[in-house]
């Protein structure tokens, strides 16, 4: 693998940018492989990645029905956080923000973190008392996450309207400072180049089919549409179709698959200094370096698979966009659409065995998967590796709706992800 | 948005009247105390997620306020048919061989 660096780019510059070759083979798949892993997408990728790195499995591959990071990780809006209300979640997405905060040294791949800060407004004296609950819990775990008053939110977002007759009245505000964004699509470029490098066959338009069990019930491989893939280990990391690929090795599992949309206006010149969440009319919007404003909506209220979702959802978002933010009533939206993501009933997500030897599970990321992929990728590649759960994602077991050890984080207000 | 045929108002109206309320023909067990684990998870927590026909209650929140139920297909969002609560499941093949005949015939 070529190592990007400023004398790279120095060299290409003066060669008119020829040498640069693929950041990723595309092989022809093995007749069998160690670990299959289903969903390329950035938290596939990077399992991928850390099976090869740090367990020394490398006998992988990663198949992608669409292209890589077409799916949900090309869909989101990029936000980063951790500042979760229960240990569980705090362990998963303190980890996995640790990790961003490095990930573009370790995969030599500008992945662009940008720690600016995630501020969530609060509205009224029950998102107030929510939030400083949240506060609380973060702090005696040692996660960053502040109470700002309305003046000191205006001062950390200035387009902010604090006007005690607005629509939607700001009685302050929690920050967390290393929250922030960075750029979906170099994450899934990253992982995969890192993985194609250590020899973990990454193949695209491979669509899973079915997934074959021996008389044990032990999984040994998939059909797909390039035909049978043996493997002695199968990890599915398919965000919404989590449910379908579970339901070809007969297991149910407690998902619900919806409609998330986003949208990005036309670019403006930086006004936009960080990160806002506004759970109670649910909104959140940033500025990308391009300088969209990209702003996500919430789920439909049904089922589906159709990667679009109503207008009334966007309207309804841009309507409190509009209330928070009165400067921006005139700007443009340029681009909408939608992901299908993967809901559980308690809004937290499943890593863990399964009923079936050898088939693990990484789904329920719901309406929040993007800020976990390091940490979600290098705990499930833990699990796959040894079989089973890392002390990290440890609670995040398939059969807690059975046993009812459940991380409510529905009822902990996180209705906005 | 939606556009939803209210089997009691006998009107196609749009998305923001209605309220979904998720997988349809469940039943509460009547020995709820009695049920194993592996009863109440199936009973309370599994729910049909399929990539196709769905089985769905809705509930026309903002006209009648009753619950009916919906045949829909979750890749085009498109309604097969609803039917009052209560109702048999409908046979969706034969909505859809109906169709096709009258097709034909035209
Ligand atoms: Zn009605």
């Amino acid at each position: 693998m070529r190592k990007y660096s400023v004398f790279a780019v120095a060299r290409e510059a003066l060669r008119g940018h020829k040498g640069w070759g693929p950041q990723w083979a595309s092989p022809e798949p093995r007749k069998d492989y160690d670990v299959i892993i289903i969903g390329g997408g950035g938290h596939g990728l990077g399992a991928a990645y850390y099976l090869a790195k740090e367990h020394g499995i490398t006998n992988v591959a990663v198949l992608e029905k669409g292209w890589i990071g077409g799916g949900n990780t090309g869909r989101n809006t990029t936000i980063i956080r951790s500042n979760y209300l229960y240990e569980e979640s705090m362990d998963i997405y303190e980890h996995s923000l640790k990790l961003w905060e490095n990930l573009s040294q370790d995969l030599n791949y500008n992945v662009m973190y940008s720690p600016r800060g995630v501020m969530m407004l609060s509205h009224n004296i029950h998102d107030q008392q929510s939030f400083k609950r949240h506060i609380n819990a973060n702090r005696l775990y040692g996660i960053d996450n502040e109470w700002l008053t309305p003046e000191q939110a205006k001062a950390y977002c200035p387009p902010l309207d604090i006007a005690k007759n607005a629509r939607y009245p700001i009685n302050g505000a929690a920050l967390q400072r290393r929250g922030g964004t960075a750029r979906h699509d170099a994450v899934a470029w990253g992982y995969a180049r890192g993985a194609s490098d250590r020899g973990v066959h990454i193949i695209q338009n491979c669509e899973v089919t079915g997934i074959r069990r021996d008389e044990n019930g032990h999984v040994t491989g998939v059909d797909t549409n390039r035909g049978f893939i043996g493997a002695k280990k199968i990890g599915v990391s398919a965000a919404g179709h989590s449910s379908v690929l579970m339901e070809m090795a007969g297991v149910r599992v407690p998902l619900q698959s919806q409609p998330l949309q986003a949208l990005v206006s036309e670019p403006l010149k930086p006004i936009f200094p960080c990160v806002v969440m506004s759970n109670s009319v649910h909104a959140y919007i940033s500025q990308s370096d391009k300088g969209e404003f990209v702003i996500g909506a919430g789920t439909d209220q049904y089922n589906s698979y159709s990667q679009t979702g109503g207008l009334q959802i966007i309207t309804h978002t841009l309507d409190a966009i509009c209330e928070l933010f009165p400067m921006f009533r005139r700007v443009k939206m340029m681009r909408q659409w939608g992901g299908i993501v993967d809901v559980t009933q308690d809004r937290s997500p499943i890593q863990g065995v399964t009923p079936v030897p050898g088939l693990f599970l990484n789904a329920g990321w719901g309406t929040g998967g993007f800020k976990a992929t390091p940490g979600s990728a290098n705990l499930f590649a833990h699990l796959i590796a040894k079989g089973e759960p890392h002390r990290l994602s440890a609670g995040l077991t398939l059969d807690r709706f059975r046993t009812g050890r459940l991380i409510d984080e529905a009822a902990a207000a996180a209705v906005a992800h | 948005m939606l556009l939803i045929y209210c089997p009691y108002c006998e009107e196609e109206r749009s998305e923001l009247e209605f309220r979904g309320a998720g997988d349809a023909h469940i039943a509460r067990p009547d020995n709820i105390a009695d049920i194993t684990d592996e009863e109440f998870e199936e009973y309370f927590f599994l729910r049909q997620n399929p990539k196709g026909l769905i089985f769905e209650r809705w509930r026309h929140i903002h006209g009648c306020g009753r619950f009916f139920n919906a045949a829909r297909d979750t890749v085009s969002d498109r309604f097969y048919t609803t039917y009052k609560a209560g109702e048999p499941k409908p046979d969706v093949a034969a909505i859809l061989n109906g169709e096709r005949d009258k097709g034909a015939a035209r």
